[in-house]
């Protein structure tokens, strides 16, 4: 776009004051036809759109967002009718975006992480298998791969009545998913307390201890008093609670599951096709991390007589972390991005959302204009996040 | 593979069964001690196992044709064998979409075409003006093959474009076309007038914060909009102004990646020589730039060819569009798995052999740079 004035570019006769042979003059022209030009463009693009809407009636503005949605929504993590509006419909889809998003970030990462390190093993066989899976992985498109899990759960999985049991209680059917869940009780709300204390307290005690190392170089064991706090706290919670090992199980009823939790096809193909797809290349990030810090590193952290356990702490996971994070956060956001892929299987995301309400209600504008402001929050969230993070860990240098 | 071969190679040929270089390095990376060789046992049986039955699943108990779309057959061994007779009676629908059958071997002598491109352009000798003609001439007569209407070849109209050539095109189209786009995006970041570069950071920004998918339905829904009354384009044009918009966001930051890491020396020399700005990034800057860039263009490359398939979303039948409707006939119904296998070999081999070479020039790069 920027390519438009480029024909003003040759300096006119020279002129007695402002000259074009002055770059301050010349960058102010350029400038101001660059930005001229962009702007016509954008008045051109808008008064078609503006014209055509005129003829083709179509009322602007987000006035629908009120009305009745009228559809159904099969998955839902807040209550929702098809008589609410179209903005609670938006709204459950944004959660559940969030919701994909998140569990696929936090599973990519563990299983990333994992065949990162297994592509070092010296065992040549884990080596092999996971360098293997990253290149298989990274060569298909995330599109084929889910359809391929979809298909595989709705077209190739038993129906409920053969459901396959691999372990107590856990079910895989054409139907879904279906998991244990702990019963609900009302102590569960307060072992999640105790669990959010558990994590605050963690915060705060980190934060005296090392303030007092850094001012008497006492130690104090963090990782032992942290871990104290945050499964202790709800362990005992749920011992005075009089420990109640209740699981609500999943039981075939008829003709489909009843109790217990439940993933759908959809959500179950998404969440595995995003996870196995995104841990290869964060595989690829851990390892290439990993084999950034040099030898000499470890030699000097153990000249120095520290641990194994603190020269990873120290010396290794600071200088590999400084390297991982950047492209880490990226492929957080990739997640994010990716799980609009939903709409190719059905899982009402908020992109099949605004695009079933853009369909409906004829919309288009504000129907994309929705869908690009909830990703444009989230991936700038993410990546202001990320690196406010970045600074904190970057290297400082003199 | 290449590892075991490589240390094969470097251990000294000896005699005896238990010296033997395979046994010594069998000894060094899978038993090494008590725990290692339990893990590769272990993966050993899974891997003889799993491997097996996919075998036989794949081979041994596959269904590969079928009389007169009776898949009956197929349907006795499902979750048995695979029904590959599902690709031998619509491989060609898969491959070419609804192209006239007759004229089938144009798509083909088109993809036989790209990927002589391809091949051509990572011939170093080439690397000049030399290229550009190569190109335009295979550009041009993959149009003269697609649309015909000329030398006696019928005309086949842009409805019934389908599979491998729409995802190739969209891919390489969108990629060269994308390129001058990114190269003024990232030239434009780096400029020193505010005004250039708030422009830039924000097409920029906003192209890389929202999913492809978001510019598909764009261009399909508000593409129509945006043009004058009277003016219409078709689908796939849409579709291609979406991955080329999309894809020059990502290609300009790749690029500037090459520009920060030119020294400022280089700058400041052609400043120095008088050249003109665009005679600076033109002869100097960029050569370098883009030399330094091209493993992470060619990652580029793939991810975009990965991409092209969710145009299936707006219903343009590529690749993988063309690999779902093949299943949507009653007696094909459920055989989906296959398709995608079938499809999923093809995207590899194109996404491999482009990962390889990357690799490949990345090492040679490196190298240059060790002296």
């Amino acid at each position: 776009m920027a390519s438009i004035p480029r024909s003003a570019r040759r300096p006119s006769p020279p002129a007695v004051k402002l000259s074009l042979n002055d770059p301050f003059v010349r960058s102010i022209l350029y400038q101001v036809l660059v930005v001229g030009g962009v702007a016509l463009i954008v008045w051109y693009l808008v008064s078609n759109t503006m014209a055509n809407m005129e003829a083709r009636k179509i009322a602007s503005g987000f006035g629908f967002l009120n009305r009745e949605a009228g559809f159904a929504i099969s998955e839902h993590s807040i209550d929702y009718s098809p008589a609410d509006s179209y903005f609670r419909a938006l709204v459950v889809g944004v959660l559940n975006t969030l919701l994909v998003a998140f569990l696929g970030i936090v599973l990519a990462t563990i299983l990333g992480t994992v065949i990162g390190i297994g592509r070092l093993a010296k065992n040549w066989l884990i080596a092999k298998i996971c360098s293997v899976y990253v290149e298989v992985m990274r060569n298909l498109p995330l599109a084929v791969q889910l359809f391929f899990w979809y298909a595989m759960i709705i077209e190739n999985l038993p129906g409920p009545r053969q459901a396959l049991n691999p372990l107590p209680g856990v079910f895989l059917s054409a139907r879904g998913i279906m998991i244990p869940v702990p019963a609900s009780d009302p102590l569960n709300m307060w072992i999640l307390i105790a669990l959010l204390m558990g994590i605050l307290g963690t915060i705060g005690v980190s934060r005296w201890a090392s303030a007092r190392q850094a001012a008497t170089g006492q130690q104090f064991p963090m990782m032992r008093a942290g871990a104290a706090l945050i499964l202790g706290l709800p362990l005992i919670t749920w011992l005075l609670g009089g420990a109640p090992t209740t699981l609500d199980w999943p039981e075939l009823r008829g003709f489909n599951f009843q109790g217990g939790g439940s993933l759908s096809p959809e959500f179950a193909a998404l969440l595995i096709g995003l996870v196995t797809y995104t841990a290869a290349f964060i595989a690829e990030i851990v390892r290439s991390g990993i084999l950034a810090v040099s030898h000499g590193q470890t030699e000097a952290a153990s000249a120095l007589g520290l641990r194994r356990s603190l020269t990873l702490r120290l010396v290794v996971l600071p200088q590999a972390l400084r390297v991982i994070i950047p492209p880490m956060i990226s492929q957080y956001l990739n997640i994010t991005k990716n799980s609009s892929l939903a709409v190719l299987i059905g899982y009402p995301d908020i992109v099949s959302i605004a695009n079933t309400a853009l369909n409906q209600t004829g919309q288009a504008i504000e129907g994309i204009a929705i869908i690009m402001m909830v990703y444009l929050t989230v991936s700038l969230s993410i990546a202001a996040f990320g690196n406010w993070y970045n600074k904190r860990i970057a290297l400082v240098e003199r | 593979m290449s590892d075991a071969a490589a240390t094969l190679k470097s251990m000294p040929q000896s005699g005896g069964f238990g010296n033997s270089p395979l046994v010594q390095w069998a000894k060094a990376n899978l038993f090494p001690n008590w725990w290692s060789t339990a893990v590769t046992l272990v993966l050993a049986y899974l891997i003889l196992k799993f491997g097996f039955g996919l075998l036989s699943w794949a081979v041994f108990n596959a269904v590969w044709t079928v009389e007169g779309n009776n898949t009956e057959v197929c349907r006795q061994l499902k979750g048995i064998g695979a029904c590959w007779a599902l690709i031998t009676e619509k491989y060609r629908f898969i491959l070419f979409g609804t192209y006239p059958f007759q004229q089938h071997w144009r798509p083909t002598l088109v993809i036989l075409i790209f990927i002589a491109l391809y091949g051509v352009s990572t011939v170093r000798t080439l690397w000049n003006y030399r290229l550009g003609i190569i190109w335009a001439a295979g550009l041009l007569s993959i149009g003269i093959l697609m649309w015909g209407g000329v030398f006696g070849l019928s005309y086949v109209e842009q409805e019934r474009w389908g599979g491998l050539p729409i995802t190739l095109m969209l891919a390489t189209f969108g990629i060269a076309l994308a390129f001058p786009l990114g190269i003024l995006l990232a030239l434009g970041r780096r400029s020193d007038m505010p005004a250039i570069k708030a422009i830039c950071v924000g097409y920029i920004e906003l192209i890389r914060g929202v999913p492809l998918i978001s510019l598909l339905f764009m261009a399909s829904v508000m593409l129509p909009l945006f043009l004058p009354e009277g003016l219409t384009i078709d689908k796939l044009l849409r579709a291609q102004v979406a991955i080329i918009m999309f894809a020059g966001a990502y290609l300009a930051e790749v690029i500037r990646g090459g520009l920060q890491a030119i020294p400022k020396g280089q700058y400041e020399a052609a400043d120095a020589l008088g050249l003109s700005y665009w005679k600076k990034t033109g002869f100097i800057i960029l050569p370098q730039a883009l030399k330094i860039v091209i493993p992470p263009l060619v990652n580029t490359f793939i991810g975009m060819f990965k991409d092209t398939s969710l145009v299936v979303i707006i219903g343009i039948y590529d690749l993988l569009g063309a690999a779902k409707v093949s299943t949507i006939e009653p007696a094909w119904r459920g055989f989906s798995v296959e398709a995608y296998a079938f499809v999923s070999i093809i995207y590899f081999v194109f996404c491999f052999a482009m990962s390889k070479y990357s690799q490949k020039v990345e090492a040679e790069l490196s190298h240059t740079h060790k002296r």
